[in-house]
């Protein structure tokens, strides 16, 4: 008997069938957007709905939840974000069952309470490098339901400078006999650019109204404290200085937001300009302009956009990724490997760390995902190219193994204050991840950064180099050295902590040379969202929640 | 609103000579510190008014390491607390210190 070995690219003729009716040529109304999605989609389907922490495919998301789930029920959603309500209205109308995802933000608490009812079926909680990756092995969608500015009448479409996740979602569906189906601001005779070839797309739905995008990655100056400023001198001279970091990605913290605005002042005067922080994997962060302005930054390459840098971006083409448009092009897909491989620092913000400095933003009723940190904030073991801070880190850990033979270390870096919202600390004894994984019968806990990558600490009250511990009571005691006052901190032993110090393992700022009554709000070279407006000569143009002038 | 006082001895008289001083601002999440040189060289008050109960052993934590680094003999402190966490507690302390202890 021959075995027939064509029957998905039968079916998917079938669904593009079933699903002309509703099309002129790719065209289809938006009042027929749902029984559009009801004829190509089947029962069981794995359907891939584009968005992100930043860009969402809405109308489509909205149209997906007003399906009939008498007509279709028993969805498997792959996707990147779980950050609409519609993303979880599908799966509280029973249209979608089983769930794999790398993100969730707003809709963390109702996820959990999702899950707890059972009324989600969890897979599993990625990173975005390893969601995609699953789209090419065993997570390939029937149906991807993407998102893009404008589309030609063949197709073809331009996505804008929040490309992000279309190509990697587009590529996996279009090629492995999915269907492909876009929703774009509008359609229009010629397109800037071509980022999705029209050939790769079946059906396109305008929208009338552009597709949704959350500004995340905007921090105000005005709402940086000094202890903020504190821990991002400690990290500029105690961190990027001794390694002379130039390759990294930084999180979305405040924290972070002060080392960029400080590389103009205290970076500067540190001398460091032209030494650290010049090649990133990064989103547009406002917070970065006045380093830009200043000259620290050679080049930048991004995930996303970010609302309101488009003008600025496109003036400064030598820093950014842009298209012969001369708007950004992002791309999620590869700035996540960027980060992965051609960084060699990742450093960000956590809501809990424990004692062996595993950590994950986890509660016990907000389901977070995480996006790209685990990978960003994660060693590369197929890594094979030197560099000194990577090279430094890994003599660090194995000051005694043979050179040639000695991996680098990439510097994973946690940085925060000792105590977080509503006085939460920030270090625990026991993550609260563990539970949730406990209580929902997971085989593994939802852990943000494994302790074994993480190689610093940064807290007001100092920096702890886990790179220099050589068993796990040295590491439980640099974790206690710098976690303040939380209950984690105070039941240290100080002797051992102080013999830890004199090793360099635990620094204080005083260590460092640096007075903690200097970190003032006078050392960020913006204190306001109108002062980056200023440095970038206008062009930025700030969300108007922003806007306070 | 919880009224927490505590008493310390310090080693030695705080620099400066002005009398009084006030850092900070009363705001969510911040703190204004009154500082007064009213006590014998070797003696310090810290009082504290705080909406946020139950915080008890974190103040006291908080307020003897900053005896211990800052020796702020013959100094009463009064703070005025909005929720604040403990990094800016420790932090306005040490700020008000260095306030008084300017010269007048």
């Amino acid at each position: 008997m021959m075995t027939v070995l064509d029957t998905a690219r039968r079916a998917r003729d079938r669904r593009l069938q079933a699903g002309a009716q509703y099309a002129q040529g790719k065209r289809v109304d938006r009042e027929n957007a749902t029984a559009l999605l009801e004829a190509v989609i089947r029962s069981g389907d794995r359907v891939c709905l584009e968005g992100d922490n930043q860009k969402q495919a809405d109308l489509l998301a909205v149209s997906l939840a007003a399906m009939d789930s008498n007509k279709v029920h028993d969805l498997h959603m792959v996707q990147s974000g779980v950050v609409l309500p519609e993303h979880l209205d599908v799966f509280e109308r029973g249209i979608a069952r089983r769930l794999d995802y790398a993100y969730s933000g707003p809709q963390s608490t109702r996820i959990a309470q999702l899950l707890f009812g059972g009324k989600i079926e969890l897979g599993a909680v990625h990173t975005y490098l390893e969601l995609f990756a699953r789209y090419y092995i065993d997570l390939t969608p029937q149906v991807a339901l993407i998102a893009a500015v404008s589309a030609d009448r063949h197709g073809n479409l331009y996505t804008g400078p929040n490309t992000e996740d279309t190509p990697a979602i587009a590529e996996a569906t279009a090629f492995k006999d999915g269907v492909v189906i876009a929703q774009v601001n509008e359609i229009v005779d010629t397109l800037p650019r071509v980022d999705i070839p029209g050939d790769w797309v079946n059906f396109v739905i305008e929208s009338g109204t552009p597709f949704y995008v959350e500004p995340l990655f905007t921090r105000d100056p005005a709402a940086i404290s000094e202890t903020q400023i504190l821990t991002a001198m400690l990290a500029i001279k105690g961190i990027y200085a001794p390694y002379g970091v130039a390759r990294l990605n930084h999180g979305i913290g405040f924290n972070t937001a002060a080392i960029e605005l400080l590389l103009p002042t205290y970076g500067e005067r540190l001398g460091l300009k032209g030494k650290v922080a010049s090649h990133w994997a990064l989103n547009p962060h406002p917070t970065l302009i006045p380093a830009i302005e200043s000259g620290w930054v050679k080049q930048i390459h991004s995930f996303g956009s970010e609302v309101g840098m488009e003008p600025y971006i496109r003036a400064r083409s030598d820093v950014y990724f842009t298209g012969p448009d001369g708007s950004l092009r992002s791309n999620r897909a590869f700035c996540q490997v960027a980060g992965l491989y051609a960084c060699d620092m990742f450093i960000g913000s956590t809501l809990q760390i424990d004692l062996q400095g595993n950590s994950s933003t986890v509660t016990a009723d907000r389901v977070a995902g995480f996006g790209g940190a685990p990978n960003m904030g994660s060693d590369a073991r197929g890594r094979r190219h030197p560099s000194k801070p990577w090279l430094q880190a890994g003599k660090e850990a194995d000051p005694g193994g043979p050179a040639p033979l000695r991996r680098g270390r990439k510097l994973v870096v946690q940085i925060g204050e000792t105590f977080g919202d509503r006085n939460a600390p920030m270090f625990v004894e026991h993550l609260d991840a563990l539970k949730l994984a406990e209580k929902l019968d997971l085989d593994l806990a939802p852990v943000m950064l494994y302790g074994d990558d993480v190689t610093h600490i940064v807290t007001e009250e100092g920096i702890a180099n886990l790179l220099l511990c050589r068993d796990a009571d040295e590491r439980e005691h640099a974790v206690r050295g710098v976690a303040g006052f939380t209950e984690i901190g105070r039941g240290r032993d100080a002797g051992m902590v102080q013999r830890l110090r004199t090793r360099g393992v635990i620094r204080r700022p005083e260590d460092l040379g640096i007075d903690p009554l200097d970190a003032d709000r006078r050392l960020l070279s913006a204190r306001s969202i109108k002062d980056l407006v200023r440095w970038s000569g206008n062009l930025y143009e700030p969300p108007s929640r922003f806007r306070n002038w | 609103m919880e009224h927490l006082n505590y008493h310390h001895v310090a080693l030695s008289r705080a620099k400066g000579s002005k009398r009084q001083a006030i850092v900070g601002v009363v705001a969510s999440g911040n703190l204004e510190v009154l500082v007064e040189r009213t006590l014998p060289d070797t003696e310090c008050e810290v009082n504290i008014r705080t909406a946020v109960a139950g915080f008890g052993d974190i103040w006291k934590a908080v307020v003897a390491d900053f005896v211990e680094r800052r020796s702020p003999g013959g100094l009463k402190l009064s703070v005025n607390d909005g929720g604040a966490r403990p990094d800016m507690v420790a932090l306005r302390l040490s700020q008000a210190v260095r306030a008084v202890g300017e010269q007048s």
